[in-house]
């Protein structure tokens, strides 16, 4: 019998894939994708808790963590286009002008 | 019979999305780590569909892959070199990044599926969700409806603010 445990269990899976892309991709666009997959393992969550639990309200707080992910990716990837302007790389090693 | 069928839905699209997750991680070329995040996606909306979440399920496909996944495939396409060396993905310092992420998931997993005491589990009947969403949306929590509208829009002008070419110096 599928329960509570086995979403959580697949959610965990994957927010630890997202942290590894994070950390791994030297690519900025790489790095959003591990935002991506984060969020998605946080509205996975919710709408578990909100299918075993018996109310609405995870699922609508998921519907607001997809608006808002959507409203991030237009605006992340706005500032990759601005830095690959500015550095013709978008490479996250290489963009340390604030570096000491 | 039907819990049986139930499962083996389950670990399939389970085992599509993190299978998938894990090609958006390792995949050496940043078009495939793309691509193979449109399944995780997918993989994602199908479980949706089957904790009862029928209007989040299509959602998830509209915005994330029709608007999300095609935004990112325009980003992928538009800052690299189109020739394919610079369409590789170079990672650094891997096993440290290897060890942090799995003690992440061991500490969460312990944590939260192990440990923690959720109250017995009372699922919800499955039944269509969009009108009480809607309801939902304008009755409870129309305040946050209201804010993450003006966070659209905010993001919106601020994204064409912040693509638009650089002024000259005259």
């Amino acid at each position: 019998m599928i329960g509570l445990g086995h979403f959580l269990t697949v959610s965990v899976l994957l927010f630890a894939l997202g942290v590894l892309a994070i950390l791994l991709k030297r690519n900025a666009i790489g790095v959003l994708m591990g935002i991506e997959l984060i969020l998605n393992a946080a509205g996975l969550n919710f709408v578990a808790f909100s299918h075993f639990l018996g109310n609405l309200e995870g699922q609508v707080i998921t519907l607001f963590i997809i608006i808002l992910a959507a409203a991030e990716a237009a605006v992340a990837l706005a500032i990759v286009f601005s830095i690959y302007h500015g550095f013709e790389t978008v490479n996250v090693d290489q963009v340390d002008q604030l570096r000491g | 019979m039907e819990s049986t069928s139930y499962a083996l839905v389950f670990y399939g699209f389970s085992a599509l999305a993190l299978a998938a997750a894990a090609v958006v991680v390792f995949a050496r070329n940043i078009l495939y780590s793309a691509f193979a995040l449109l399944a995780t996606l997918f993989g994602i909306a199908a479980l949706y569909a089957m904790l009862g979440a029928d209007f989040l399920a299509a959602a998830q496909l509209v915005i994330y892959i029709g608007g999300i996944l095609v935004l990112i495939l325009f980003g992928v396409l538009l800052t690299q070199r189109v020739a394919h060396l610079h369409l590789r993905v170079t990672t650094r310092q891997a096993l440290p990044a290897l060890v942090a992420a799995a003690l992440v998931a061991l500490v969460l997993w312990v944590a939260l599926v192990q440990r923690a005491p959720w109250p017995a589990p009372t699922p919800r009947p499955m039944e269509p969700t969009t009108a009480a969403l809607g309801e939902a949306l304008l009755g409870k929590f129309l305040l946050p409806f209201e804010v993450v509208s003006i966070a659209l829009l905010a993001a919106l002008v601020g994204a064409v603010y912040l693509t638009r070419a650089p002024e000259r110096d005259r």
